[in-house]
């Protein structure tokens, strides 16, 4: 049984090598484990904090996991930057029987996001869920937000595409509580949290259908070696059911236009807390399985040549750009309007992808992360305004920009990165992707991507008018949001500014990313066939 | 259900055999079908049935609700506890070959043994936490309305 | 030509019953009112994924996948594959969790609602949304005066 295999371990799995060493020489030490270490720690916590059952030791013990999270992905980030890829075989078993955890630059990428937000909205939400939460729920409340939290990262770090499947179920059944924790504010959280599970079951049993399809015609379940069965196999007409059931069943965790009647609901009853990091870290995470689909394991040419998914994505996308921003401006409800402009969003990223190119892919997956931090940072803000006004009604904001100054500076930046106001993050992602649109010379696109930014503007606005020129209502607590709460929104804050004017770093990364995704299944090609 | 004598006294000579049984699965398990999952059923199924017959309340003394909760989250940890035992004694997560390094066969034994003791606790305490949750929401039923 | 279809009806036996137990559940879902029976829909059409994986893992003439004790394994007897199988213990396993959340949501939904019906429960919901619109909603209205 092969240890861990560094940098180019392609050619050991195509292979099937089986090496077999003493305990001495195969003693791994712990950085050699961060790929499973990453998901482990918030796994193995999240029953520890039920264990122990203390309210006192809840907060603590997350707190600490995720931050592990955090400098496990970032350490493991550095590492593979230079493009190399990281595995690690479960158990000892080598792939392509074994699972496989694989790390690249683009699902270390999506971990760095997803633990960064965890550990960003953990101390808010100590003060948030106090509020919305009842008490005897809190333990709970950790451990399943720890369980949401691994299964995100397990989804970015397996290589294997059972296991991810295992991993989303478990992702999204954490999420479908954490929704439903919000009705304790009001009802409707159960509905809708029942509406996410019977859309969200759906999408995940098309997905398991999905790589059924994919097994059969391949025999494997390794998403490196399916890349070079299904290269081989351009014909197969099982092969293209089973992309077109995992793309369905993505699309319903992507909430891609059509299917994402789920969100709105889930993002507005949801517990602040709990809609700051699903708008910031779910969908996200769910846009990098699709990536990693279309990109690694089925390749750009039989993605786009063969299945022309181009035109499928690219109307979506822009319906979603528009329709969703169309409705986000007649919300009454704050929260409601995010969640709608997060569809619209995830129309940009789909656009990213669609367009099929280095740049326009490198947009999308800064927009990943931009539209991450944004979000968090407006889904924070509405949480101290709940916690402060009692509600997200428009109502309920009237003149809160003079009670609550901070928070609602802050609501104002993630506000202006949301339209892509150049200085902010929002417009670094955006010019990639007008620029993307124009390398093809789709100067309609970039037209059209300028033209849903107005809508953009809109719906901020709508905002901002709220809060800053109306009389504060005099019924309203007029306290400026706790400490706990402002620090952290003011770090997603600073963070959408910091990366909206230091752009190398996060477009270096998803540059890599994006190389890696792109070339992906050439580089099989010429390293492989040696095994089957 | 005071007055149903022959189910009262079927579910006492039924429950330790249920119980047996599922042992039984649960060591059978590592060269036969069978393991951690059937046999937490199993288990399950011999609380379940005495909670119906004998009331939630008489089956709590024996396993309550803070006991099934607890041991919901240790069969977990004894489960990933063995994957980070491997990991610490410089294998990979999960290999059992570091539960006896020089008789692997005897670390693979070892190690299915111990992660499908972990799977079995767990099931049965999910298993039982389903039925107390459930069971807790529903009014009870009389002998009359039998 | 007639015995060469029916031989690929009866052939394909596994995928008939799997397409229409797959539609069926998903009929169920999409068409029922009643949320206990959706989730029995969603049930019915898991348990189709399900059949599919153990249709597909089997080998003909195969046997079960159990080694003997002493190891030797003989290589005239075929062995069916267990990998689908473990898969599905897998997918069963969240099957049960998915169902058993769901109808904890539905307890909680009939105490709040006192309904499990999706029309009731969607008039409810309508009536909510249409007082808060009546409540919040004309903020922007004054605006204009």
């Amino acid at each position: 049984m092969s240890g861990q295999v560094a940098g180019d371990a392609l050619a050991g799995h195509a292979a099937g090598v089986v090496e077999t060493a003493t305990a001495a020489e195969r003693a791994l030490g712990l950085a050699d484990h961060l790929p499973v270490l990453v998901v482990l720690v918030p796994f193995l916590a999240a029953p520890l904090v039920v264990l122990l059952g203390a309210r006192r030791l809840a907060w603590p013990i997350t707190f600490a996991a995720a931050f592990f999270s955090l400098a496990a992905a970032l350490s493991l980030l550095s590492g593979v930057l230079g493009g190399d890829a990281i595995s690690y075989h479960i158990g000892g078993w080598a792939p392509p029987l074994g699972i496989e955890y694989r790390i690249d630059a683009a699902n270390a990428f999506v971990m760095v996001i997803v633990s960064a937000i965890a550990v960003a909205i953990l101390p808010y939400a100590r003060t948030s869920i106090a509020a919305e939460i009842p008490a005897r729920q809190h333990v709970l409340f950790h451990a399943l937000f720890l369980l949401a939290l691994a299964g995100l990262l397990g989804v970015a770090a397996t290589g294997d595409a059972f296991n991810l499947f295992v991993f989303l179920e478990i992702s999204s059944l954490a999420t479908y509580v954490l929704v439903a924790m919000g009705a304790y504010r009001d009802k409707r959280a159960l509905t809708t949290a029942f509406n996410y599970l019977l859309m969200g079951t759906t999408g995940a049993t098309f997905f398991v259908i999905g790589i059924g399809f994919l097994y059969m015609s391949t025999g494997t379940l390794n998403m490196a070696d399916l890349a070079q069965l299904i290269a081989q196999q351009p014909g197969n007409r099982t092969i293209h059911a089973g992309f077109a059931f995992i793309i369905v069943g993505m699309g319903l965790k992507v909430a891609m236009y059509p299917l994402h009647l789920w969100l709105p609901g889930a993002y507005t009853y949801a517990p602040s807390a709990v809609s700051a990091f699903l708008a910031a870290t779910a969908t996200k995470v769910a846009v990098y399985v699709l990536l990693r689909f279309l990109f690694t394991v089925f390749g750009p040419q039989y993605t786009f040549e063969a299945a022309e998914l181009t035109w499928v994505i690219l109307p979506l996308a822009l319906l979603a750009m528009f329709a969703a921003s169309f409705i986000a401006i007649f919300q009454v409800n704050f929260k409601k309007m995010l969640a709608y402009s997060s569809i619209a969003q995830i129309g940009y990223m789909l656009l990213g992808i669609a367009m099929l190119s280095q740049t326009a892919l490198t947009g999308a997956i800064v927009h990943l992360f931009n539209h991450a931090i944004t979000k968090a940072t407006l889904f924070m803000v509405i949480g101290a305004y709940v916690l402060r006004a009692g509600g997200a009604f428009y109502r309920d904001i009237e003149g809160i920009g003079r009670v609550m100054p901070w928070t609602s500076a802050a609501g104002v930046i993630g506000g202006l990165s949301l339209i892509g106001v150049p200085g902010t993050a929002g417009f670094v992602s955006k010019w990639l992707l007008v620029q993307g649109a124009l390398e093809k010379g789709w100067w309609w696109m970039a037209l059209l991507v300028v033209a849903s930014s107005l809508l953009a503007v809109v719906y901020v606005w709508k905002g901002i008018e709220t809060a800053y020129l109306r009389a504060p209502r005099e019924d309203v607590d007029r306290r400026e949001a706790p400490l706990t709460m402002l620090v952290p929104i003011w770090i997603m804050a600073l963070s959408t500014i910091w990366f909206g004017l230091s752009a190398e770093w996060t477009v270096g990364a998803a540059g890599t990313a994006a190389e890696a995704l792109m070339s992906g299944a050439s580089q099989l090609l010429i390293s492989g066939g040696a095994g089957h | 259900m005071r007055h149903h004598l022959i189910l009262r006294v079927i579910t006492k000579i039924l429950a330790g055999t249920i119980m047996l049984f599922a042992f039984y699965v649960q060591f059978h398990g590592d060269y036969s079908p069978g393991g951690g999952f059937q046999a937490g059923v199993i288990l399950a199924v011999a609380f379940i049935l005495y909670g119906l017959v004998f009331s939630v309340e008489t089956v709590q003394q024996v396993m309550p609700p803070w006991l099934v909760h607890r041991a919901m989250a240790l069969g977990l940890l004894l489960y990933a506890g063995t994957g980070v035992f491997s990991l610490l004694t410089g294998y990979n997560f999960l290999d059992y070959t570091a539960l006896a390094p020089h008789h692997p066969e005897h670390g693979q034994e070892l190690g299915i043994l111990l992660v499908e003791g972990g799977v079995g606790i767990t099931v049965t305490a999910v298993m039982l936490s389903i039925y107390y949750a459930f069971v807790g929401r529903t009014p009870v039923i009389g002998d009359e309305e039998w | 030509m007639q015995g060469a279809n029916w031989e690929y009806l009866v052939g394909h036996a596994n995928y008939w019953l799997f397409v229409t137990l797959m539609m069926t559940g998903l009929y169920i879902v999409v068409a029922r009112g009643n949320f206990v029976k959706k989730i029995i829909g969603l049930n019915i059409f898991q348990s189709a994924v399900i059949m599919l994986y153990i249709s597909m893992g089997k080998v003909e003439g195969g046997t079960a996948p159990i080694f003997p004790l002493d190891g030797e394994i003989d290589p005239a007897i075929t062995y069916t594959n267990p990998l689908p199988h473990v898969l599905m213990l897998t997918a069963i396993v969240v099957g049960i969790a998915t169902t058993s959340l769901a109808l904890a949501l539905i307890v909680r939904i009939r105490e709040e609602y006192d309904t499990i019906e999706e029309q009731d429960i969607w008039e409810a919901e309508q009536e909510i949304s249409a007082r808060e619109r009546r409540q919040y909603g004309e903020v922007f209205g004054e605006a204009g005066k």
